[in-house]
């Protein structure tokens, strides 16, 4: 990833991995790469994944602060 | 020592920030920290020394920013390099499990966000607020020297162990370094410290909405508010989290709007005017149903509007400090350092360090740093900056809410935060109480600033939210709006606090649900199956059934709950730092770094002495107000002579005064013997170290540049 982004670019990733949802483009750049065979999530799939494993209860998943 | 200063040699170092540091020693670098430094001890001797004269809350400022920097640049610098030896070379877990989801190169400032907005939460706001009883200076002077050299400390380290072994978690790394037993002790702590979190988090809201329609309201209307997102973002525009997070916040400033409306409409008012008991019954039928519910309907899309009006306040109150530059009137010190204070009981030592535990260190980050953050590092070379620089900005958060503590005038805070056992319940009373005790205040300043907020009363509103919520519209009226608007900002911040806290109980009582179906789990396997609806709601009900046993414990305690509450949860965050601490001391000692594992001693044995004192003198103080076991004998003499002592009405709630007693000097002692534990598991494993002369750390992952570690 380049070490420098524009302002809007930053606000955006950084709102974004806030509340637990990563880079798309990043996702699809990986597994473009690394397994070109196997299928890519939808925008959408990606979505409703990251938002239940940001919530799945378990060990290391420690959610909301004092 | 030849070896790691052979690795630092080969190193290639180009763009890394840190190292440069290091090398740039020329004379400008030199100059400009000179400055730096001067500049600190100006504005610290000023806020230090003045007696008498208000001080501008601008100095407060301007040395805690020049502390943060110079810790930073120095202190955080010689920990990463020398204590720590991060690798730049050794390839994190976010490259070796890359997956585009979990793990994930990040960069640096983008991890810091998210970092932060993890860490940062109420404990912050509500800690200094409480402790701003002794002046504004000791509180200070605790959050500065706690950050530097204990709370940021321990996120680093954390953060720094964690990522060496693929993101796992405290838990996990507790039991694989110190043994099964010390790491099962751990995760009973953290259970505990859950348990009284919630509790105490659900009392600060209770606190701050008893008897407001206008606050009641607001933060009701976030449930149909978050559904309503949760349902937008799921099914009509999936993941368009900008547009559902617009939706949202237009709706939330229409709500707190409406909300005076509510409140001026004597009809749909009584709706909304609840006694605390209804609310702690409501809080916790919530939890309950909130924790069954699932997460993309309200969890989810209320923490998004949570995280980002927190963050957005928080930048908007330092934008506001720095504007208008706000005057302190609460003196440097108080005379209630010697414990006598209202707010809470006990001296300053140990019980000023436990009631101000984040902002300056929180056991709790030590499960945030090990969890998503350590998975998306980069590069070794950038855990100074995420694990100690968001920590300096948490502690930042913390400067901010004693500086909003003590803009107000002394006795309208104290009005505010006393409980009505001691001030009575009308403003001629609690004028006069409190001028008594120095802070000259009028029963016509208490009516005006109620009046100014839109509330009936700020009497005993304690818990630090109503405190927090007045500075706070003291200086962001003070730079939009003025005193017409000071309703709404008083509202706006009732509201933040709010949501977050609701979006922590929420997601609380998973975790606490979570964890024990794990540890019943181990007695009654079936018990285990988390997607099984019937232990789901058993689960939750026993989550919610240990917090919300103490939320209603203090609601209807007569000190206000926050005196006898705040100080357990203190107690079990300190006590989770000591054993974060413990481990990162065993660790140095493993990986043969003994020689700096002074680091991590010093801020250990601190913690420890506090968290034993303050659990001890919970448990044995002969004082009733301080120690559990006195208040019981007092309740229980009495009962025994059939008298019936304040709050009790009937002898069944005397009764339940001494029980509730006895629960919470149970509940101290467990803490301090899962201190104890710790500690002599800590010492047995740091024994075992020093007679292997090998590494014996359990890292994960080919270490580039030291041979000799130990894989697992």
């Amino acid at each position: 990833m380049p070490d420098i982004m524009t302002m809007k670019e930053w606000t955006i990733r950084t709102a974004r991995l806030m509340v637990g949802i990563p880079d798309y483009q990043t996702y699809v750049e990986h597994r473009r790469q690394t397994h070109p065979d196997a299928p890519i999530m939808s925008y959408e799939e990606f979505f409703v994944e990251r938002q239940n494993a940001r919530y799945a209860v378990g060990k290391g998943r420690f959610r909301g602060c004092c | 020592m030849t070896l790691i200063e052979l690795a630092r040699e080969t190193r290639h170092v180009e763009g890394d920030m840190s190292s440069l540091a290091i090398k740039g020693n020329g004379l400008r670098s030199k100059l400009l920290w000179t400055a730096v430094i001067a500049l600190g001890a100006v504005s610290f001797g000023i806020v230090a020394l003045s007696r008498g004269e208000s001080v501008n809350a601008a100095w407060l400022v301007i040395a805690s920013v020049c502390i943060y920097f110079i810790a930073y640049r120095f202190y955080a610098l010689f920990i990463a390099e020398k204590v720590l030896g991060v690798d730049p070379e050794r390839q994190t877990p976010a490259y070796q499990h890359n997956d585009g989801l979990d793990y994930v190169p990040t960069n640096r400032y983008v991890l810091f966000g998210h970092h932060f907005a993890a860490i940062a939460g109420a404990g912050p706001l509500v800690g200094p607020v409480l402790a701003a009883q002794m002046g504004y200076l000791p509180g200070t002077l605790w959050i500065l020297a706690g950050v530097v050299f204990a709370g940021a400390v321990q996120d680093l380290t954390v953060l720094f162990l964690s990522t060496r072994r693929d993101g796992r978690s405290l838990g996990d790394m507790v039991r694989s370094e110190m043994g099964p037993v010390a790491g099962g002790i751990a995760l009973v702590g953290v259970l505990l410290i859950m348990v009284i979190l919630l509790a105490v988090l659900a009392l600060v809201v209770v606190k701050a909405l008893v008897g407001s329609p206008w606050g009641t309201f607001t933060v009701f209307c976030t449930i149909p508010i978050a559904m309503l997102m949760g349902v937008y973002a799921r099914f009509i525009r999936i993941g368009r989290i900008a547009e559902m997070s617009v939706i949202g916040i237009v709706l939330l400033l229409a709500a707190l709007i409406y909300g005076r409306t509510v409140s001026e409409n004597p009809a749909i008012a009584t709706w909304f005017d609840l006694r605390g008991e209804t609310l702690a019954l409501i809080i916790i039928g919530y939890g309950f149903v909130a924790s069954v519910l699932p997460v993309w309907l309200l969890l989810a899309p209320r923490d998004y509007l949570s995280t980002f009006l927190k963050v957005g306040t928080m930048a908007l109150l330092a934008v506001g400090i720095i504007l208008v530059q706000p005057e302190l009137k609460m003196p440097a010190v108080t005379r209630f350092i010697d414990g006598t204070g209202p707010v809470w009981s006990g001296s300053l030592f140990p019980f000023l360090f436990i009631t101000i535990a984040c902002g300056s260190v929180s056991g709790f980050h030590s499960l945030i740093a090990s969890g998503t953050t350590p998975k998306m590092i980069e590069n070794e070379n950038q855990l100074r900056l995420i694990g100690y620089g968001a920590m300096l900005t948490e502690s930042f958060v913390a400067i901010m809410a004693m500086i909003g503590a003590t803009v107000i005038e002394p006795g309208i805070y104290f009005a505010i935060n006393s409980p009505g056992a001691l001030i009575g319940t009308t403003a001629a009373q609690a004028a006069q109480v409190i001028t008594g005790w120095g802070f000259t205040v009028t029963p016509d300043m208490l009516s005006q600033i109620a009046q100014d907020v839109g509330e009936k009363t700020l009497l005993s509103r304690t818990g630090g939210a109503p405190t927090l919520a007045v500075g706070m519209a003291h200086i962001l009226s003070g730079m939009f709006g003025g005193r017409v608007l000071m309703g709404l900002w008083y509202h706006f911040a009732i509201l933040f606090e709010a949501l977050f806290i609701l979006t922590t109980v929420d997601a609380g009582t998973r975790v606490a649900r979570f964890m024990i179906q794990d540890m019943v789990g181990s007695v009654v396997p079936s018990f285990r199956k988390t997607e099984s609806w019937g232990n789901n709601l058993v689960g939750s009900a026993l989550a919610v059934g240990a917090w919300g046993y103490f939320l209603y414990q203090g609601v209807i305690d007569p000190m206000g709950g926050i005196n006898t509450l705040w100080p357990l949860f203190g107690i079990s965050n300190q006590m989770l730092a000591g054993i974060a601490l413990i481990l990162c001391t065993v660790v140095l000692f493993k990986m043969k770094r003994q020689r700096y594992a002074w680091v991590t001693i010093v801020p250990t044995f601190w913690l420890l002495v506090c968290t034993l004192t303050a659990g001890w003198q919970k448990i044995f103080s002969a004082e009733p107000t301080i120690g559990f076991v006195a208040h019981a004998r007092v309740f229980g003499d009495a009962a025994a002579a059939g008298k019936i002592l304040a709050p009790a009405k009937t002898m069944a709630e005397m009764n339940r005064v001494i029980v509730n007693d006895y629960v919470d000097a149970t509940l101290s002692a467990l803490f301090v013997m899962v201190v104890l534990a710790m500690i002599i598991y800590g010492v047995i494993a740091i024994r075992r170290a020093l007679g292997d002369p090998t590494i014996t750390a359990i890292e994960i992952g080919l270490p580039a540049t030291i041979p000799g570690a130990k894989l697992a």
